[in-house]
């Protein structure tokens, strides 16, 4: 026992000592070595969600349109006429820190992957991206590269980006947030599953051959990262997208031959979690020979092989018998496709090589007997002190003008224009609505169909108060697809906290994911998969609780899409909503009183459920030609965000009543939004918003190539040119440093 | 008519030009894999699409130049078949040989996806009769290697001969160098062959041939083609 303790293997591996005595327990044994590796990635909260899954139950999964809920590789959802939509979120946070072009770069490919296997055809991508501020060279070295990495996998691969978000806080300083999220495209009888089912099926290793790259990245994914993190460079994968893209062709042609029993990609902890979630899943046992696996690199010994993250590849069950077709079918694509092993009925993943066995565990050990950890919850102290701050008596900006400017400028609030002109948002010919809106939209070729695409959230409101924070980040979601005239079908999320043993970080989480579950519940737009990331904290510090949301929506006919730019001279201005002084949680605090404290905006959810029927039904009457959320810098900014997108201007006239300009320009009061219409259609659009209980103001008159808004007390009137030059300038300007 | 869309490994805008050629124009079409060794139809128009055939690795379309189809696609355009080559078919051809100059990284060094207006500098080709001389059209480009570059003597050719096709410009039809933001040689985002009849171009008009996509000035590339066919004007003959 002595030397036990002084030598523990585990430990090195990330495993707890309570842990390592539970392995030996499942086993009867001590574990080798490679068991132990085996154990120790798959048991780390990225591959167990040991931490989360309690908290995660209480999503709502299910609805009508869900046909494949959480546990697959991708959630689907029916779109009629017997097509579906697959699609899930995934993080690459902490290989992104340490090599932001490759980490970006294979967090798209693992997403993407992750949607051919369900037998989808991708037609998207977005990502949700937090950096800290762009005045630090680090930061900016970060968002560059992982840009530029986004960049360079999707546009090879042939897939567009069509959407996503940006945000810029110094709580990333460290730790970056990235999130890729792509979507799919699949009929039904195409569904395909990650399952070895079949006893004396093949088990076939396909795609790219197997080097020593990404050894232990679902473990690295975690941790903390601290200053020995960089020697954790060789951790993060290397991807290579025109492999993807011959491997994505490859699988989507074997799917179409019916051939396919079960298919996996291997993404983090590569073979060790493919073959046990597979053979899990089947209720059945995987036996492979590790020294059948194609490798690029002489010497690897079964830990390495068992535990490499090399990207590109695939594990596929087909059918007996049907070997030399897979074969035919990947050697056209020029990759390999080797049988490595075979379906047993004994339930356990048996790794040999040669002969000799190396591992032998139960395949149920590795993914369902992992433990299970209840935490403690806690509300921060100084949260109640920060929410209670009184935002009252603060004074009024000198200069509205200015402030606005100034907030178009600001990195999170500024067009993203550098970012996604770096991304094909093109290619595949169905990008009806284009990044910089407030959904993306993409057709569905052969139907009348669009499907409408978001990811989102605001993480300094989750920070003020997760619950509220978690809710608006499910509504926000879904107002910008409704924006687009699409009706939310369902959600992938991606929780990023910080370290969920500190009581604290687990308060954020459960807190918000109530907020979340709440809200989907209310918009009937079910959890269909994500993702977990914690850890995500550099030298003790949390980034901001960060759930992401990606959502989908479904728009009947892409004709009636609409957008968010004012189109015709003298349409009428309308607010749907209404203008609340909540200055909490805003861009505008932080900017102009350096404060991020108060209560976010509230968030009530049968408003915002009226407000997005209302919108819906005058999207689908043809009644209003505009239509754009407010958010970020609040009604102003939003206000020329629709002038921009068309490049016509506005006479805005802002009646203050009791509140403070400041509130009434940049406050961020939820469930608000803008729409323009025809002055005939006037009565009706008050008429429909009066029988949703839902108040409507006017706000002007669209005209001219200037915006205009007037208030008592207030006057901003600026070209649109000189509204773009600080809106368009500000990151490309930032970036040149 | 009939049209053959070429698919290399990397392709990725194949689709996107068989969905215009079938679905839009309502033309035949055919995929033809790189690796075949000979056309197996008759065919009217090769195009050779857009993409990242084998990764770009090396240099942008220096290897897809090897594939065994090319020799059929050489032969073709001797013959005065017509070849169009858009983005990474464009890059191809110029490796090939078919085309004079070749494509470099953008001045920027990134990767630039958005709207360009093109002056259509020679409307008397079979891929642009549809235009009308000096017409801006507004197409997108999505490209990180687009810079056109070619030697002087090169480009008084191109030029004296009326072979650059399409020059980047204002919305009002200014050939101006702030509108040049990939640093092609004088502009240039589209030329053709001396004689005539194979077309590279760096933007794409297959991503605006629709209404629904918000722009359909890129069709006439394709109209242009099915109308020189129809007039059984055939370049060489």
């Amino acid at each position: 026992m002595e030397s036990k303790t002084d030598n523990k293997p585990w430990v090195e591996l990330g495993l707890t000592d309570y842990e390592y005595e539970m392995i030996k327990g499942i086993l009867s044994r001590e574990p080798n070595y490679v068991e132990l590796g085996m154990f120790s990635v798959m048991w780390s909260e990225h591959c167990s969600y040991k931490n989360s899954r309690p908290v995660l139950k209480t999503f709502p999964t299910k609805g009508a349109q869900v046909l494949q809920g959480p546990g697959e590789n991708a959630g689907v959802i029916d779109i009629g006429d017997g097509l579906a939509v697959a699609f899930k979120v995934e993080s690459h946070n902490h290989p992104s820190a340490i090599e932001p072009y490759q980490g970006a770069a294979t967090g798209v490919g693992g997403i993407i992957r992750d949607v051919f296997t369900m037998g989808a055809r991708p037609i998207a991508l977005l990502n949700s991206l937090r950096f800290g501020s762009l005045s630090s060279a680090r930061s900016r070295y970060l968002f560059n590269g992982v840009v530029s990495g986004i960049a360079g996998y999707g546009n090879c691969i042939g897939i567009p980006t069509v959407g996503g978000e940006v945000y810029f806080h110094p709580s990333y300083e460290g730790n970056p947030i990235v999130n890729a999220m792509c979507v799919g495209i699949l009929e039904h009888k195409d569904l395909a599953k990650g399952v070895a089912s079949g006893v004396g099926n093949p088990v076939m290793v396909v795609g790219a051959k197997t080097g020593r790259d990404g050894i232990c990245g679902a473990s690295f994914a975690s941790e903390e990262l601290n200053e020995a993190s960089e020697e954790k460079r060789p951790a993060v994968q290397v991807g290579d997208p025109f492999m993807e893209k011959l491997l994505m062709e490859a699988c989507l042609e074997l799917i179409k031959t019916g051939y396919v029993v079960g298919m996996q990609d291997m993404g983090a902890a590569g073979l060790t979690s493919s073959s046990c979630e597979m053979a899990s899943k089947g209720d059945t046992g995987i036996e492979m020979d590790v020294a059948l696996i194609p490798r690029r690199e002489k010497g690897m010994n079964p830990y390495e092989i068992m535990l490499s993250e090399s990207q590109e590849r695939m594990l596929v069950v087909p059918m007996k018998g049907k070997e030399d077709q897979v074969k035919s079918i990947f050697k056209k694509w020029g990759l390999d496709a080797v049988v490595v092993g075979i379906v047993t009925d004994d339930g356990i993943l048996r790794i040999k090589e040669g002969e000799k066995v190396v591992a032998e565990i139960p395949a149920k050990a590795l993914t369902e007997m992992c433990p299970v950890f209840e935490r403690e919850a806690k509300m921060p102290e100084q949260l109640a002190e920060i929410q209670k701050c009184n935002l009252g008596e603060l004074p009024e900006p000198t200069n509205y003008q200015k402030t606005f400017l100034d907030l178009l400028a600001r990195p999170t609030i500024a067009s993203k224009e550098w970012v996604y002109e770096q991304y094909d948002y093109m290619v595949g010919i169905n990008t009806v609505v284009r990044p910089g809106a407030d959904a993306a939209v993409v057709r569905v070729k052969g139907t009348k169909k669009g499907i409408a695409l978001t990811i989102d959230c605001n993480s300094r409101y989750v920070y003020l108060n997760p619950y509220v924070g978690g809710k608006i980040a499910v509504s926000e979601a879904a107002r910008n697809l409704v924006c687009t005239g699409a009706k939310p079908l369902g959600v992938t999320d991606c929780i990023n906290f910080g370290n969920p043993e500190k009581p604290e970080i687990f308060w954020q989480f459960k807190e918000a994911a109530r907020g979340i579950g709440e809200a989907c519940r209310a918009l009937n737009t079910p959890v269909t998969g994500g993702n977990v990331s914690f850890y995500n904290e550099t030298k003790g510090e949390a980034v901001f609780p960060t759930p992401t949301v990606g959502m989908v929506g479904l728009i009947d006919d892409i004709e009636k899409v609409c957008t968010l730019s004012f189109k015709n001279q003298d349409d009428l201005i309308y607010l749907l909503g209404e203008n609340r002084d909540e200055l909490g949680g805003s861009e505008f605090l932080v900017m102009y009183h350096g404060l991020e404290a108060g209560m976010p905006p509230d968030l009530d959810l049968e408003k915002e459920t009226s407000l997005q029927e209302c919108t819906l039904k005058l999207i689908k009457e043809d009644l209003i030609n505009s239509a754009h959320d407010c958010s970020e810098g609040g009604l102003s900014v939003a206000l020329a965000e629709c002038c921009l997108a068309g490049g016509m201007g506005a006479q805005i006239r802002l009646e203050e009543s009791t509140l403070r300009p400041s509130s009434l320009l940049f406050g961020e009061t939820q469930s608000r939004i803008i729409i323009s219409v025809s002055r005939e259609n006037a009565d009706k659009v008050k008429a429909m918003a009066q029988s949703h209980s839902l108040p409507i103001t006017k706000l002007g008159v669209a005209q001219g190539k200037s915006l205009v808004i007037n208030g008592n007390s207030f006057t901003i009137n600026l070209t649109l040119n000189e509204i773009e030059a600080r809106y368009k300038g500000a990151i490309p300007c930032l970036m040149k440093g | 008519m009939k049209f053959a869309v070429i698919v290399f490994p990397g392709s990725n805008c194949d689709a996107d030009c068989f969905h215009v050629v079938k679905e839009v124009m309502g033309q035949e079409a055919d995929y033809v894999w790189h690796q075949d060794q000979t056309f197996k139809a008759q065919y009217d128009c090769i195009v050779l699409p857009g993409g990242f055939s084998y990764g770009d690795y090396l240099r942008t379309g220096s290897i897809a130049k090897f594939s065994p189809i090319m020799i059929e696609v050489i032969k073709f355009a001797t013959q005065g078949g017509l070849v169009l080559g858009i983005c990474n078919g464009f890059q191809i051809l110029t490796e090939a040989g078919l085309l004079p100059g070749a494509l470099v990284r953008n001045k920027d060094l990134k990767f630039v996806c958005k709207d360009t207006f093109l002056k259509v500098e020679n409307n008397e080709t079979p891929f642009t009769l549809d235009y009308t001389q000096g017409q801006v059209i507004q197409v997108p480009v999505a490209h990180g290697e687009g810079a056109y570059v070619c030697d002087e003597a090169t480009l008084e050719k191109l030029k004296a001969n009326k072979q650059i096709v399409f020059r980047y410009s204002t919305s009002g039809g200014e050939t101006s160098p702030e509108c040049n933001f990939n640093g092609s040689s004088d502009n240039i985002a589209g030329i053709i062959n001396e004689k005539g009849n194979v077309l590279g171009m760096m933007p794409h008009p297959e991503r605006c041939a629709e209404t629904v996509l918000g722009n359909d000035l890129g069709k006439h590339v394709f109209t242009s083609i099915v109308s020189w066919l129809k007039g059984g004007r055939r370049n060489g003959e």
